[in-house]
């Protein structure tokens, strides 16, 4: 179950075109930056399965120029501990 | 207004902040309206500043508060120590703060098992079973093992309820692991604890030698502010001289490397060769020095109940000089390994008048069983040149833990010290029970244990109790199985608070539920002599509370309530008010409060509203009286001491059986034993599982594969675990390096607990182990 986030730069004049597209796509919400061209994707996908058919979909994005990732998370890479823990 | 978000919501909103906060530090002045649509999140992000919960080096950071959680970091640029930066682990720390395990409620063990109690009934338990073991076995046999990461009210309450209240002075601190050695270092060079110098050394420095000391991994915000200058600067050379190859030694100008225990020598060497090319700044050492010798053979502490004093003895320059004829720079390189030629050259650039010169060590000078001696040696060397207090010229002794210098060495939580002076010293001890509201007479003159021998008597069953608290001494304990199966004996009570299971949770009768970092006021002290405030930005969970709450509650419940009147509300106000009477004075003062909590750290001493950059140094330090530019006022005679100290072997060295050099040590990635940053997903999955590196050449005469499972044999026990050839770091043939960080793994199971005899500093970087394929 990854959660991604990432500042994904459009290309140039297409920053609304490309939130559009992201908040359009499944399993994606965006935002973008008042003041600069620029946008925050956040991704949470179920499965390694549907992380990589996103991942084809982001690529094939004409409005997107690049994606930096900067945060990562997936529940079945997480160091367990030994307690039973106490919440989820 | 608190909200409540379920997990995935927490960590959807912890990703987008984390995006945020770093386009805002490419960006700066970048706004995102947007962001409260995202799922989960206020839209309102609150950012407080503190202190990085890591390392010594002391980054202040912005804690991203969204609700009641803590969900992302980002560098504070109003703290001079990073400027803005952070290094992998302070930008993900918050992350640490809501692993799944998070112990919420205090257990108590009952029949053999540990079930979840209300706190104030394990307080009650604490305070009874201590009261109780005072009784039947005496004031010495109870005890408080603490850290480096305590806060300073932490320690301070402490060492007041243990060595004013119950008047033991059962308290030890892990930092006796990390720094001790540093200590007695500055104590017999300048009677004065804690570096001369600053960070903004670094901005000034031409030439930077690291001790023993990967700083690209233990201090990278450090390094980076080092290589930025490299950048800038046409003129900076940074040397690594160190026992193995590392990431600092990739980014070093050049990489010396020594035989273990050797530094003794080659620091000799180079005194030699500033004296034979005549580099030596007589003005300086004729106003300023005083030569002295120590005893010798001085052993290592590996029997219960060692005991050494030091005793020092005034030479002359000449005597001196006649000591340094057996460290010639060709007699050195036959012990050392390192050539004539670079030990000529490393003297060459402390002996260059037209270059500042800054020393950084951490644990490789410190964790080694001369370790007083080897940072006497070092000082040695910039004192002949005379550089030493004045802008990049700097032996400066790095700290590991964010308050080892705050909690342990200022408030003194070592079984020797009070927060002003020494036990042993009538005057402190009067001044402590002064402000201490205690009748005269209430603090023992006589230091009980350090902290190996404390793990001793409690095998030994000397001590009974033992609370520890923000430290997991069941992984980090040298020669661990011992001090393990004294843990668990019969008629031991052990407490430990803590924020995750660990191994020592393990051994414990109670655990108590920690307040952890910013879910509670405190203030940390780093390796350059900053207090730093920090507030309590989000509650605690579940019962947890802070430890100097917990310590609180219990002395109540002993009957020192004169001594522990605080409310909640003002705690900590009130306790730094009460401690800042014990450094009243021109040489310590510490700032008031209100400037604490106002600004992103102070650097004491804090005289008139100003802080000391540059201690000695008659521009910058208003203690200094003697009308000269520098005045070494540590000591009696307003000099700083030269020590003429030998090299003299390890403890354990590599024979025919056990053929290797074990080195222990940390990564980047992992804070210490890894209880909080194993928490955080993307620190562990970039650093899943410890490993064993060996030497490439080694690994094929074994016919040992990259990954294939290696069994590290010594006199004290074994491991087995994945070998790692050519990674990050290498050693050279003869030598294994084991990181600790995994407990997986736990590798003082076969480590020694052989220590310095002066500062009672265990050496994890040195002992005898095998290999065999497993």
């Amino acid at each position: 179950m990854p959660v991604l986030a990432y500042i994904a730069s459009p290309r140039s004049g297409e920053k609304s075109k490309l939130l559009q597209q992201l908040n359009a796509m499944q399993h994606c919400e965006a935002f973008s930056a008042d003041n600069a061209e620029i946008l925050i994707l956040v991704t949470d996908t179920p499965d390694t399965e549907a992380e990589k058919k996103l991942q084809k979909q982001l690529n094939r994005l004409e409005a997107l120029e690049s994606l930096s990732m900067t945060f990562g998370y997936n529940d079945e890479l997480q160091y367990k501990g030994e307690g039973d823990g106490h919440e989820d | 207004m608190a909200m409540k978000i379920d997990r995935r919501s927490f960590v959807k909103s912890a990703a987008a902040a984390s995006a945020v906060a770093t386009a805002a530090s490419l960006f700066p002045g970048i706004s995102f309206a947007g962001w409260k649509q995202l799922e989960g999140a206020t839209g309102m992000i609150r950012w407080e500043k503190a202190p990085c919960r890591f390392c010594g080096t002391g980054c202040g950071v912005l804690v991203g508060v969204s609700g009641d959680r803590a969900v992302a970091v980002k560098g504070d640029p109003a703290c001079s120590v990073n400027k803005g930066l952070c290094c992998v682990k302070g930008y993900h720390s918050v992350q640490a703060l809501y692993g799944k395990d998070r112990i919420t409620r205090a257990q108590v063990r009952k029949n053999g098992k540990m079930v979840e109690v209300p706190i104030q009934e394990a307080l009650d338990i604490i305070a009874a079973k201590m009261k109780e073991t005072i009784s039947k076995h005496g004031k010495d046999s109870v005890a408080m093992y603490g850290s480096g990461q305590w806060s300073i009210p932490d320690g301070y309450v402490a060492s007041k309820l243990f060595k004013g209240c119950i008047g033991t002075n059962n308290v030890e601190a892990n930092a006796r692991l990390c720094m001790a050695s540093a200590v007695t270092g500055f104590m017999t060079s300048f009677g004065l604890d804690e570096p001369m110098g600053c960070y903004e050394d670094i901005d000034y420095a031409n030439v930077f030698i690291t001790w023993g000391n990967n700083m690209a991994e233990m201090h990278p915000v450090l390094f980076s502010r080092m290589l930025a200058q490299r950048k800038r600067r046409s003129d900076v050379t940074i040397i690594d001289f160190a026992t193995r190859s590392t990431r600092t030694s990739q980014a070093a100008d050049k990489s010396i490397l020594f035989n273990p225990q050797t530094d003794l020598a080659v620091a000799n060497a180079i005194c030699y060769e500033i004296i034979r090319n005549d580099w030596v700044n007589w003005d300086f050492v004729n106003k300023h020095v005083s030569f002295h010798k120590g005893l010798t053979n001085i052993g290592y502490g590996l029997e219960d109940n060692f005991a050494f004093q030091d005793k020092g003895e005034g030479i002359d320059f000449e005597q001196y000089k006649a000591f340094l004829q057996d460290y010639t720079p060709e007699k050195v390189e036959k012990i050392s390994g390192v050539s004539a030629r670079d030990i000529k050259y490393m003297a060459s650039l402390y002996g260059d008048p037209t270059k500042k010169v800054t020393s950084f060590w951490c644990m490789g000078m410190n964790q080694h069983t001369r370790g007083t001696w080897i940072n006497n040696l070092v000082y040695n060397i910039h004192l002949l040149v005379g550089k030493i207090s004045t802008p990049g010229n700097s032996p400066f002794s790095l700290t590991g833990q964010p308050s080892a210098c705050g909690t342990v060495r200022e408030v003194g939580t070592l079984t020797h010290k009070l927060p002003h002076g020494v036990v042993m010293n009538k005057e402190a001890r009067e001044m402590a029970e002064k402000i201490w509201d205690l009748p005269a007479g209430s603090i023992d003159p006589k230091p009980t244990y350090h902290t190996v021998e404390m793990f001793r008597a409690l095998d030994r069953g000397d001590i009974r109790f033992m609370w520890i608290q923000v430290t997991n001494p069941m992984v980090t304990m040298p020669k661990l199985r011992r001090y393990r199966d004294g843990a668990l004996k019969e008629d031991r009570f052990i407490v430990v608070s803590d924020v995750y299971p660990t191994p020592t949770t393990d051994v414990a009768d109670v655990i108590l539920p920690a307040a952890m970092w910013v879910e509670q006021e405190g203030m940390f002290g780093n390796s350059e002599r900053r207090t730093q405030h920090f507030d309590e930005i989000i509650p605690p969970p579940g019962e947890a509370m802070s430890d100097t709450w917990q310590i609180i509650e219990v002395a109540r419940r002993l009957g020192y309530e004169k001594q522990f009147p605080w409310s909640q509300e003002e705690y900590i106000p009130r306790i730094w008010e009460e401690y800042r009477r014990f450094h009243d004075s021109p040489k310590h003062n510490m700032a008031p409060y209100k400037v604490l909590k106002a600004r992103s750290g102070v650097q004491w001493p804090f005289v008139n509203g100003k802080e000391t950059r540059w201690r000695y140094n008659a521009e910058y330090d208003p203690a200094c009286s003697n009308g000269e530019d520098i005045h070494f006022y540590g000591k009696k005679d307003n000099r700083a001491w030269i020590w003429a100290r030998p090299y003299e072997p390890a403890a354990e060295s590599p024979d025919q059986e056990y053929n290797f050099w074990l080195n222990t040590g940390r990564v980047i990635e992992h804070w210490h034993t890894g209880s909080m940053t194993r928490r955080v997903p993307v620190l562990h999955n970039s650093m899943p599982a410890a490993y064993v590196e060996i030497n490439p050449d080694d690994a094929a005469d074994m016919g040992i594969v990259n990954g294939e499972m290696v069994r590290i044999i010594s006199r004290r026990g074994e491991v087995t675990m994945p070998a790692s050839i050519n990674g990050r770091g290498v050693p050279p043939r003869g030598m294994v390096f084991v990181p600790f960080f995994d407990e997986s793994y736990l590798i003082n199971e076969v480590t020694l607990d052989a220590f310095c005899p002066i500062s009672k500093q265990p050496d994890y970087k040195k002992c005898a182990v095998k290999l065999e394929k497993a």
